[in-house]
């Protein structure tokens, strides 16, 4: 009954996550997780590390499995489908990973045409075209015949972007688009998901910690902290948001430095005096 | 009963390890003769490069050890068979142990350490760096993609392969023979020729089969199960040749038995 209610009630929704729950073993990780995702628009999912930010993105590409909830993407309850169906769905996704995750024993060219050559009968001079249009919309252009491991951190990055759009997926998936890239790289990145959203009106689901990139990019945003949503909103209500966590997470982050030092100190004497005592 | 716990503990460890190798095989199985049928095509092309690294690349140092294991043999042999003055047998025994036992078995620890190891490391270092998960997302399966292919290669070369390493050792066997004990090289080859039956050939070749499905099974179990971090692939590469060594010596024993009872009929 619940599931007819939700199909009703959230008719336009891209993607809806009803009380989604994931574990691995013993331990829970997502605590019943709730949130749509309409079509076209630009979601950044926030959180610190072990917030379980990464576990969410890994389940809603079924790289997961849920224990309980569902997860309606594109009319279809992904975590109770047939591998067969999910496939049918994965060929309209593109996922980003953290570090590219390029096929090492091939070349850049190679690895965006992967997914054409497994899954479309294009003919090989298609399949060319594609892949220029492609790398060229990633500013790749001419770099077919390298290897990855030739690239620097935030060519591969692009690389990686380049085989996600290579079905021309209605959803993209990014893991952690910034990490491990200097900041005029990693504002390169952005710029590039900017003109994605623009170009293609792509659904865009973004899992990241950087703040900058994170406002910079979405159009709204979900906070999650402990395995649980503690906001959501659009990013003019998140920067106005007074929930404590929030606050939290945001100023924590804007302000590494920590300003109270004498407590900070007190922490650590206490600590420090703790076992001797 | 701490005792008995432990070893049934590790009964069921190992019965569990052994049904994940049998499960992959089985997907690899239907892959290749199901999956085909039903528009998933072989990816033969990967077979083929995969055909070639492990099977041609391992000729020349094959070919080296199994001609310096026949050479021993006949050594050893030479040395109790001279005792009674039979020295010309040495081409019957030097055949028969070739054929029978360590042609495949020779072969099948020099696959394990080509390319068992290398299986487990190139699935274990995609596994690291989220290139299982990327063909994942990409709807394909890496079952098929990288398992399949690897298991027609090693299951089509590991029988030729063992074919080249008995000649090779009757090579070297017959080297002892034309030089210690008046053979020429044509009644030398004839001799171990005569000596075979047609089953010492078979028998081996069916013993390699299964040692190419078993190697090919540990290494990409263990590449598939590798934790993450880049010291867990170096953990599953050794444990893939050890565990690899193991089994094909109990996969040796399980298959020479039959066969000895089956040849007592």
């Amino acid at each position: 009954m619940d599931q007819i209610d939700n199909a009703l009630t959230q008719p336009e929704a891209m993607i809806s996550l009803r009380n989604l729950r994931v574990s691995y073993g013993d331990s829970e990780i997502l605590h019943g997780i709730n949130f749509d995702v309409m079509p076209g628009e630009t979601l950044v999912i926030l959180g610190g590390s072990g917030s379980g930010k990464s576990t969410l993105l890994r389940t809603l590409v079924g790289l997961e499995r849920p224990s309980s909830g569902e997860i309606w993407l594109k009319g279809k309850n992904i975590a109770a489908i047939s591998s067969d169906e999910m496939n049918a769905i994965r060929k309209k996704i593109g996922m980003s990973f953290q570090g590219g995750a390029l096929f090492g024993s091939m070349t850049v060219g190679e690895n965006v045409a992967l997914p054409l050559r497994e899954h479309t009968k294009l003919e090989e001079t298609t399949i060319e075209i594609i892949l220029r249009l492609k790398l060229d919309q990633v500013g790749l252009a001419g770099f077919e015949n390298y290897m990855p491991s030739q690239l620097s951190g935030g060519m591969k990055k692009r690389a990686a972007v380049a085989r996600a759009l290579a079905m021309d997926p209605e959803i993209l998936f990014f893991d952690e688009p910034s990490a491990g890239l200097d900041p005029i790289i990693a504002a390169g990145v952005d710029q590039l998901i900017l003109e994605l959203k623009q170009a293609f009106h792509m659904t865009i689901i973004v899992v990241t910690h950087e703040l900058a990139s994170a406002f910079l990019i979405a159009d709204r945003m979900v906070l999650i902290d402990k395995g649980n949503v503690v906001a959501i909103g659009s990013t003019e209500e998140m920067r106005s948001s007074t929930h404590p966590r929030v606050r939290q997470f945001l100023d924590r982050i804007a302000e590494p430095e920590v300003s109270q030092e004498l407590d900070y100190l007190q922490m650590l004497t206490e600590e420090y005096r703790r076992p001797g005592r | 009963m701490e005792l008995t716990t432990q070893i049934g503990e590790s009964v069921t460890d190992g019965l569990a390890y052994l049904g994940a190798l049998a499960s992959l095989g089985g997907r690899a199985a239907y892959f290749t003769f199901i999956a085909p049928f039903q528009g998933k095509p072989v990816r033969l092309q990967r077979a083929i490069t995969q055909a070639m690294q492990t099977g041609v690349g391992a000729l020349p140092i094959l070919s080296l050890i199994t001609f310096f294991i026949g050479l021993i043999l006949a050594l050893q042999s030479a040395y109790e068979l001279r005792k009674f003055g039979a020295l010309n047998y040495v081409a019957n025994a030097v055949a028969i142990s070739m054929t029978r036992e360590l042609g495949p078995l020779i072969t099948a620890i020099v696959v394990i350490g080509r390319s068992g190891s290398a299986f487990a490391a190139e699935i274990g270092t995609m596994k690291v760096t989220e290139e299982i998960d990327a063909l994942e997302t990409m709807a394909i399966d890496p079952i098929q993609f990288l398992v399949t292919p690897k298991f027609i290669a090693m299951m089509v070369m590991l029988p030729c392969l063992t074919i080249w390493a008995n000649s090779m050792g009757i090579l070297g066997g017959a080297l002892f023979g034309v030089t210690q004990a008046d053979y020429t090289w044509v009644r030398y080859i004839r001799s171990s020729l005569d000596a075979l039956f047609l089953r010492d050939i078979t028998t081996g070749l069916i013993k390699s089969v299964v040692f190419g499905m078993t190697i090919t099974a540990v290494g990409c179990h263990e590449g598939l199960s590798t934790g993450a971090g880049a010291e867990q692939v170096g953990r599953s590469t050794t444990r893939a040749v050890v565990v690899s060594i193991f089994l094909v010596i109990l996969v040796d024993l399980v298959f020479t038995a039959l066969f000895f009872f089956m040849s007592e009929r």
